[in-house]
């Protein structure tokens, strides 16, 4: 990957990266529109996407809730994205590699997510007195500050993740020796597992939501017959 | 200015709505939202006598920028009953009283609604519709679509009933679709997740029917022993591990 790839795609990973809380929040950056994204400006729209999609079924565990430290999907969604987008790579391994790679790389961005919280806090702290004083430009610049820095902490977390697994997946992949099918079958069966899970975690609390999954299941069971 | 009296033009309702998608921009574990709320509500109070840098102007900013709590997007409730109160000219006292009740029930409501309800079935929706055959374009849109059609919709709704009622809005917060929407929701997003599992895996998994049967029992197998756990254990974290081994077998071996 060269250094115009390099950079558009810590671009990309620190827009996404500042959606996830502080701009806009329209989840840009699960994972399922992230590293479909990057696919697709990499070239490869229909990997990003199976990426994506399996992450997602990750990420439905993880809900940013309140002041509570989540895994940050955006800027680690493109990592993983232009990872299986890369030239000449191909196969579960990859896509295995790149959910690795993704989900340790999200929850390393949670924790710069936490720092970057303090250093808001800081910047607060100092700026007590004017915004006591009802300062319009310190309140305005605060959330200025606080933008402007998770855009940094988005760009830096991209630029480093390439630079890190791009050059640790290409010396994997020509080692990687268990065949295709078993290798996606791990995968998909953790991928449906944590899902599944996380659909039980989120909605058990209310009455009735086991007919209604169990309903489902006969809609999709029906449905996987019928297209085959 | 009287309640009657005050109005907030459409130009300072967009300024609003614009300054809530940066809400969180200054987040942190000290004021939490609240220079977030001092910053949406600013553009309504350039309306108070003697405009920007007025003595009323400063005094309500700094009072909006001091701590708050809230879901990000319910906080839009309180933005515009804030802004209300303010241009109003209600007693700073009961404006303060008022930010103190209001972070409870909308950082519930909020959270309820929006994160253990409408992101997860949009979630689900939209991976039902990859499961079907959509592609890359199709399958982002419809998420995209459908979460910020909510989304905006709960903002927009928010500013409007919080600059209606003022500090009255408290009510608002028992309308059917906050009081019920979440277990309606709730209900649709398992259907929907029922729907999507054995899809997805089928359209992730290949055309190999014994694997997508051996997937398919293992997540059924998986699922069930979670539901044991009620919840307790991040699934994700542990998944992280076993899938770090196998990779390290794979390579290395």
């Amino acid at each position: 990957m060269n250094a115009v790839e390099t950079g558009m795609l810590s671009v990309l990973g620190a827009v996404l990266g500042l959606d996830v809380v502080s701009f806009p929040q329209a989840m840009l950056s699960r994972p399922l529109v992230a590293a479909t994204l990057t696919g697709a400006l990499m070239g490869a729209p229909e990997r990003g996407l199976i990426l994506g999609a399996t992450l997602e079924c990750f990420a439905l565990e993880t809900l940013p809730v309140g002041a509570s430290r989540y895994p940050e999907w955006g800027s680690s969604s493109v990592v993983g994205g232009a990872l299986v987008a890369l030239p000449g790579v191909r196969g579960a391994g990859a896509l295995l590699l790149a959910v690795i790679v993704t989900l340790s790389w999200a929850w390393v961005g949670g924790w710069s997510m936490v720092q970057l919280r303090r250093l808001n806090a800081v910047w607060a702290r100092s700026r007590h007195e004017a915004v006591a004083r009802g300062s319009r430009s310190t309140v305005i610049g605060l959330q200025l500050y606080g933008m402007t820095a998770d855009l940094v902490r988005g760009a830096l977390m991209t630029a480093l993740g390439l630079l890190l697994f791009v050059p640790l997946v290409q010396l994997a992949l020509p080692r990687w020796s268990t065949p295709e099918v078993p290798t996606r079958g791990i995968l998909m069966a953790l991928a449906g597992i944590v899902a599944a899970g996380a659909t039980h975690k989120v909605f058990h609390a209310i009455s009735g939501t086991r007919w209604y999954m169990l309903a489902g299941l006969v809609i999709g069971g029906t449905l996987m017959g019928v297209l085959g | 200015m009287t309640a009657t009296e005050a109005t907030l033009p459409l130009q300072t309702r967009v300024a609003i709505l614009l300054r809530m998608l940066a809400i969180q921009g200054a987040w942190n574990y000290e004021t939490l939202v609240g220079n977030g709320i001092g910053f949406c509500v600013e553009p309504a109070l350039r309306r108070l006598p003697g405009g920007v840098g007025g003595q009323p102007y400063r005094e309500a900013l700094a009072r909006q920028s001091q701590y708050f709590n809230s879901h990000p997007y319910t906080a839009s409730v309180a933005v515009g009953a804030l802004a209300r109160a303010e241009l109003d000219g209600v007693d700073p006292a009961k404006i303060e009283r008022f930010r103190t009740a209001m972070c409870g029930p909308l950082g519930s409501v909020g959270d309820r609604l929006v994160w253990a309800a409408w992101l997860p079935l949009c979630a689900l929706s939209a991976l039902l519709v990859f499961a079907l055959g959509a592609g890359a374009l199709g399958t982002v849109l419809t998420f995209l679509i459908s979460y910020n059609v909510g989304h905006l919709a709960l903002r927009i709704w928010g500013i409007n009933v919080g600059w209606r009622d003022g500090l009255n809005v408290a009510h608002a917060l028992g309308t059917p679709v906050l009081r019920h929407g979440p277990v309606w929701l709730a209900r649709a997003g398992t259907l929907v997740a029922g729907v999507a599992l054995p899809l997805v895996v089928q359209r992730l998994v290949g055309t190999e029917r014994s694997v997508q049967v051996e997937v398919l029992v293992a997540v059924a197998v998986g699922g069930v022993l979670l539901t044991r756990l009620h919840g307790r254990v991040e699934v994700w974290k542990w998944s992280l591990g076993v899938l770090a081994l196998f990779a390290l077998y794979s390579v290395l071996r």
